[in-house]
């Protein structure tokens, strides 16, 4: 009985610690998700023998649908992609095809960056995909942060557990490390510059680094961000690819 | 008296013909076998440095140690500058810039949209340039199966096997999807000039070749190349002429802490081909000393069985005074006119057989379908009958035969006269 108790009592506790997590999880999502969004954003990507930066515009609407036209350097210019829920279609303008990325492209960075399609075709909301529980608090800069432990509850997931550091008055989130299922850390990245835009705190600077690749990481700056705006529907087409 | 013994061997054939065909038959194994083992190692050999490896290779040393991965990120830049300086620093020597890469062939249907596709392994190679040699040297005219080479920038050559499988001819148009040099993913149109086949089943399964200008464009890779290969004049790998292009380059391109500084490898630093050019080098002393052990433990038997057989006649002969060491020299002199008839009539039949599989070759891809491309193994195997093969069954085939029967005639001298006639009675 006294085992029983002690059981009872623990997974009670583990359920107050879940509800926790979510709470936060929740309000960064109200932070960072909105119903569209138009970025205007550079990329300067730190390789190990030179630097390239990389500018973008692109049109999103929620998780599900987005379309960016790159618009330097000029090797890029031109370059569009398109992702609807779990397909992604590159335009080269170059070569005017439209290929869809798939299979064992998706692992290859964006841009030589160090983000993967990979990365961008995940759609589901973290709660969805990860149980999460909080760890601790710890300040980055002068900001008091939350640390969340975030582990999958689902096969399909490219990086088995993460670790958030969340705002603990911003609700945004600050650092995020991604880790296999070996433990090894496989991404970091930093978010910084946190400004109010249209009534919510968001990031606006974001250092990305895989840490298995060489070089110092991928900074992305955006420069012009707006929420909630009226998005033409054919902007998400692939005909609108070839425009 | 050579004359005599002779004679005497062409009329008693039971001391001849099968001592004669014995030596024969071993000598034509040793002959044939050298000249398939020196084919199969010298194609092997030669097939990886004309495709990959080169007799000398110059990268930088990160891409050196992940050669493998075929890492362009980390491949050379200012190829010009380097391949200039080698050029004028080894002027007998000959050299090409090489892209090697890796990326999918897209075929696209009349929409545009992809209709078939498949992964490749790419070659960028100096296919324009009026004084290239990299054609020969692949021998990419004889290995063409449709179309032809490339003329003009944007043209690219797929393996047979691979342009079937996509179902794509000369004339059709593909797009290459590869990763750029600062790890974008890279797209670029070719029209396919023609396809061909390589005789390799590792290479047939889905190469591409263009010219090194386009992949440079494609991989966005201008004035740099992964790797600067390196032959030597002679047209086959010598350590002895490696090692002071080694020295020299270090001299011309100091060693330093730069991970990309270029560095230099020698064919034999390849993976797995060290043994391969030290077997070929030793195959031929290997046989040689195998067979003659074989073969003078094959003649001491004759020479004991034949021995035997002549007891009689080599007791009488003693018998009438002849000198033991009489009869132990000419039966010496026998044997090494058997040991040369028969290598002789070995040699030449060696040499047929061996002009045969030359000419003719083994299919043996049936047994290559899955090899690697770390050593390239042609599915075709060929001997190759070199100067050595017209001497080399001397060697085994003579002297054999005389240490046989220097062996089984020390038999001769523990004879005693005493009991000769005692003997001979029986």
């Amino acid at each position: 009985m006294k085992t029983v108790m002690l059981v009872l009592a623990m997974i009670s506790g583990l359920q107050v610690y879940g509800q926790d997590a979510l709470a936060i999880l929740n309000r960064v999502d109200k932070n960072m998700a909105s119903e569209n969004r138009i970025v205007e954003s550079t990329m300067i990507i730190h390789g190990k023998r030179t630097s390239r930066t990389i500018t973008a515009r692109s049109w999103s609407v929620s998780n599900l649908k987005s379309f960016t036209e790159y618009l330097s350097p000029e090797r890029e210019k031109g370059t569009k992609m398109l992702k609807l829920e779990n397909q992604l279609w590159i335009y080269s303008p170059s070569t005017d095809r439209t290929i869809q990325i798939s299979g064992h492209m998706l692992r290859q960075s964006v841009m030589g960056s160090d983000l993967s399609y990979e990365d961008m075709m995940d759609n589901r909301k973290l709660t969805d995909v990860y149980l999460a529980r909080v760890t601790g608090n710890e300040k980055i800069g002068d900001r008091n942060t939350v640390l969340l432990e975030l582990t999958a509850r689902v096969e399909d997931v490219a990086y088995y557990s993460r670790k958030l550091w969340v705002d603990d008055e911003r609700y945004v989130p600050l650092k995020e490390e991604l880790f296999a299922k070996s433990g090894q850390l496989l991404k970091r990245t930093d978010l910084s510059e946190v400004r109010q835009i249209q009534g919510r705190w968001f990031p606006t600077v974001a250092i990305f680094k895989d840490m298995l690749k060489e070089g110092d990481g991928t900074e992305y700056r955006i420069t012009s961000i707006k929420f909630n705006q009226d998005i033409p529907d054919y902007i998400f087409t692939k005909a609108a690819l070839k425009k | 008296m050579i004359r005599f013994l002779f004679k005497g061997l062409i009329r008693d054939k039971s001391r001849s013909r099968l001592p004669v065909l014995v030596v024969a038959i071993g000598v034509m194994l040793s002959v044939f076998l050298h000249a398939y083992i020196t084919g199969i190692m010298t194609d092997m050999v030669e097939q990886t440095a004309r495709f990959s490896a080169g007799h000398m290779k110059v990268m930088t040393g990160v891409y050196a140690e992940n050669a493998d991965q075929i890492p362009n990120d980390l491949a050379m830049l200012g190829v010009g500058d380097i391949s200039e300086k080698l050029k004028t620093t080894f002027p007998q020597m000959h050299w090409a810039a090489r892209i090697k890469f890796g990326g999918l062939i897209d075929v696209p249907d009349t929409e545009g949209e992809t209709k078939s596709q498949g992964a490749a392994m790419g070659m960028g190679l100096d296919l324009l340039s009026p004084d290239s040699e990299e054609i020969d040297r692949l021998n990419l005219r004889n290995s063409l199966v449709r179309g032809r080479l490339p003329a003009s920038p944007g043209e690219i050559l797929l393996s047979d096997d691979f342009a079937q499988k996509l179902g794509v001819g000369p004339g059709e148009v593909v797009t290459l999807i590869g990763s750029t040099m600062n790890g974008s993913m890279a797209f670029y149109n070719f029209t396919v000039s023609g396809t061909l086949r390589f005789g390799s089943t590792a290479m047939d399964r889905g190469t591409v070749v263009a010219d090194i200008g386009d992949v440079q464009l494609a991989l966005d890779m201008q004035d740099a190349a992964g790797e600067i290969v390196g032959f030597f004049p002679q047209g086959y790998y010598d350590d002895d002429f490696a090692d002071p292009v080694v020295q020299k380059f270090y001299d011309i391109f100091p060693a330093g802490n730069d991970e990309y500084a270029p560095v230099i490898r020698r064919l034999r630093d390849e993976e797995s081909m060290s043994l391969y050019i030290d077997m070929s080098a030793y195959m031929g002393i290997l046989i040689t000393a195998v067979f003659m052990v074989a073969m003078s433990l094959v003649l001491w038997n004759a020479g004991l069985l034949g021995g035997l057989r002549r007891y009689g006649e080599i007791g009488l002969r003693l018998a009438i005074g002849e000198e033991k060491g009489h009869v132990y020299r000419t039966m010496l002199y026998e044997s090494l006119m058997i040991g040369i008839a028969g290598t002789i009539v070995g040699t030449t039949f060696g040499l047929c057989f061996a002009w045969i599989l030359q000419e003719y070759g083994l299919n043996i891809g049936e047994f290559t379908k899955n090899a690697s491309a770390a050593v390239m193994m042609p599915n075709i195997i060929r001997a190759r009958i070199t100067v050595t093969d017209y001497y080399i069954g001397f060697i085994p085939g003579v002297l054999s035969t005389l240490v046989g029967t220097a062996l089984s005639g020390i038999g001769i001298y523990k004879r005693q006269t005493a009991q000769l006639f005692k003997e001979l009675e029986v």
